[in-house]
């Protein structure tokens, strides 16, 4: 087994990022893995960027994140009741964002072995952005998926046709305000869900 | 087409080239009508209900498209509504043949979020029964290649002796398809009394298979005409695609997590191989899975005679929070690179969960790959790829 790749660190500076992408950065955050945000109008000159400076040519999957809590929390609400009132102010997470969507992306240098998560705003009023499909070609069943299940449009994808649902389907299954029908019509039973573990006491589990 | 011209080499160029002008000579002489194949949703080439549609002149496909969805469970709206430790019976059912390896990185993310790290005897076991997984998957692609291509007895082989490594899995989790022994901290219970013995004679058992497999099948020369030079995949349109696994390393990238990232598992306190080839076609897709899992047997065998003691579970509380964070963690699994991109909010289940599986990705290179391949090759190269279809849809 050869340790050369286990030596080389995992991620890359920030500096250099930095210094390929320039103002197309907005932000970043660095916790054992490397969090991007870039312009939303520079989203696909940025992954082309990281492509062919950085060399991150593998692709690994493209996804969308809907920061807006739920307001029918964890689905374990009595359906009978009328439902309580949640918060559902909007708070983005690692490196940041400002609209309730973000597309985002992990690629990989399969040299170096090193990835970076890239994320973009979508905005909120289109919800629109650049395809990558052709920078990544493995982006275009991706973009589908997260067509379907977010609404999110992207420009310049040849074919978004539903990968999954059914063509007539309504609404986007993933985003936040979409209710999980079976909760609606039945309550969770699973709420209670406390398996012993072996010679566990109340609040501790592990073997002593 | 840009693509094409830049990441062919010269031998690939030349044969794409003769093959066109042989096209267009055969196109002169007949004039075909194009016609519409279906394959599927029921076949036995696509591991559950994949259906392909593909767009024929003659013999020769134009365009394809694979239609997935028969089996979307939703299975990343589901985690939302469920707890940490409920989760793992979900993912369980992405892989079916590898279920162990499905719950790992799901564990090993949320674990990453909530520092905890499993003992080592726990994560000894658990990088031994992963290996396990992968070598029940993988020998059951092994015969089942057979059987596309026309031979019947790897199959038959192939169920005997992956109902071995069942009994293993079972006799230790309690589950033979789907174990749910992962838990977050280490493992549900400890190995049964006489199990290392009882692995031991399985492994050795499953070498003989795999020089049975390359006997019958490899070193056929239908099985070479049938898979030599069909459905290649050159390095870096399997890098834009995402392809993982062995599908990538039969297109020569030299890159497995086991070895390459590092993860609080056991993988590199074994002393093992990673297999590649320079062909990127179907017999070194298949070739790659053969020496996989003899890698894998020799990975178990070693493993098993190092177990340190200790527990197997670490202290974690009982009802499992887990920190506000994100955390991406990915396993090299039977199918190829499978992860878990976990947003948490400090609450009892996870905020969102986006599923990276490994089939997903390798079977959206097909429009791509079938373009131009004859009817027969379509079943090659889907068996080659080797996908699990609740691995696409999830």
């Amino acid at each position: 087994m050869s340790t050369t790749s286990n030596t080389q660190p995992r991620i890359t500076s920030v500096a250099e990022v930095k210094a390929a992408l320039g103002d197309r950065l907005v932000d970043s955050f660095h916790k054992e893995d490397l969090w991007l945000r870039v312009r939303t109008d520079s989203w696909k000159s940025s992954m082309r960027t990281l492509r062919d400076t950085l060399g991150f040519h593998y692709f690994c999957f493209l996804s969308a994140i809907d920061w807006m809590p739920s307001p029918y929390g964890r689905g374990e609400d009595d359906p009978t009741e009328p439902a309580p009132e949640r918060d559902t102010t909007i708070r983005q997470g690692y490196a940041g964002g400002e609209t309730r969507m973000q597309v985002f992306v992990r690629v990989m240098n399969p040299v170096t072995h090193v990835s970076v998560i890239v994320k973009v705003d979508v905005p909120d009023d289109s919800l629109t952005i650049e395809s990558i499909h052709d920078v990544y070609a493995g982006a275009n069943w991706h973009e589908r998926e997260t067509h379907e299940m977010f609404g999110i449009k992207f420009d310049g994808h040849p074919d978004l046709r539903n990968m999954y649902l059914p063509i007539d389907f309504e609404g986007f299954p993933l985003r936040k305000d979409f209710p999980l029908l079976a909760r609606m019509v039945k309550p969770w039973p699973g709420i209670v869900d406390v398996e012993p573990l072996p010679g566990g006491d109340d609040n501790q589990g592990g073997d002593e | 087409m840009s693509l094409t011209d830049r990441v062919m080499g010269d031998r690939q160029q030349l044969a794409y080239i003769a093959s066109q002008a042989a096209d267009a000579r055969l196109n002169v002489e007949l004039e075909t009508e194009g016609m519409t194949l279906n394959i599927g949703p029921q076949h036995p080439a696509t591991h559950g209900t994949l259906r392909i549609i593909a767009r024929l002149d003659g013999e020769q496909v134009v365009w394809a498209e694979p239609s997935c969805g028969y089996m979307h469970r939703g299975y990343e709206k589901l985690t939302e509504v469920r707890t940490y430790p409920q989760v793992t019976t979900l993912v369980n059912r992405i892989d079916w043949l590898g279920s162990f390896a499905n719950e790992v990185p799901f564990i090993l993310a949320a674990e990453k979020l909530m520092e905890v790290e499993a003992p080592p005897r726990a994560q000894h076991i658990r990088t031994i029964l992963f290996e396990l997984s992968r070598i029940a998957n993988v020998s059951l692609f092994l015969g089942d290649l057979g059987v596309q291509l026309g031979a019947i007895t790897p199959v038959f082989l192939a169920f005997r002796d992956r109902e071995y490594v069942l009994n293993l899995i079972e006799s230790a989790t309690g589950g033979r398809f789907h174990p749910n022994f992962d838990r977050i901290g280490g493992l549900k219970d400890d190995l049964p009394a006489g199990w290392i013995d009882e692995t031991r004679a399985v492994m050795k058992k499953l070498r003989g298979f795999c020089d049975q497999i390359e006997d019958l099948l490899f070193g056929n020369e239908i099985f070479q005409s049938r898979t030599r030079g069909i459905g290649v995949i050159p390095r870096d349109v399997a890098l834009q695609y995402g392809l993982s696994g062995a599908n990538l390393r039969a297109s020569g990238v030299d890159w497995d997590l086991r070895r390459d990232h590092q993860l609080p598992m056991a993988w590199n306190k074994a002393d093992w191989k990673v297999w590649t080839h320079p062909d990127g076609d179907s017999f070194a897709r298949c070739w790659i899975r053969l020496q996989e899992t003899r890698e894998s047997t020799k990975i178990v065998d070693q493993l098993l005679g190092s177990i340190p003691a200790g527990p197997v579970m670490a202290k974690v509380p009982k009802i499992i929070k887990v920190p506000e964070g994100e955390a991406w963690v990915s396993t090299e699994n039977p199918l190829g690179e499978m992860g878990y991109y976990i947003v948490s909010r400090g609450d009892l289940g996870p905020f969102r969960v986006k599923i990276r599986s490994a089939s997903f990705n390798n079977i959206s290179i097909t429009p791509w790959l079938l373009r131009g391949v004859y009817v027969p090759d379509i079943v090659t190269i889907l068996a080659s790829l080797y996908f699990i279809l609740g691995d696409i849809d999830r």
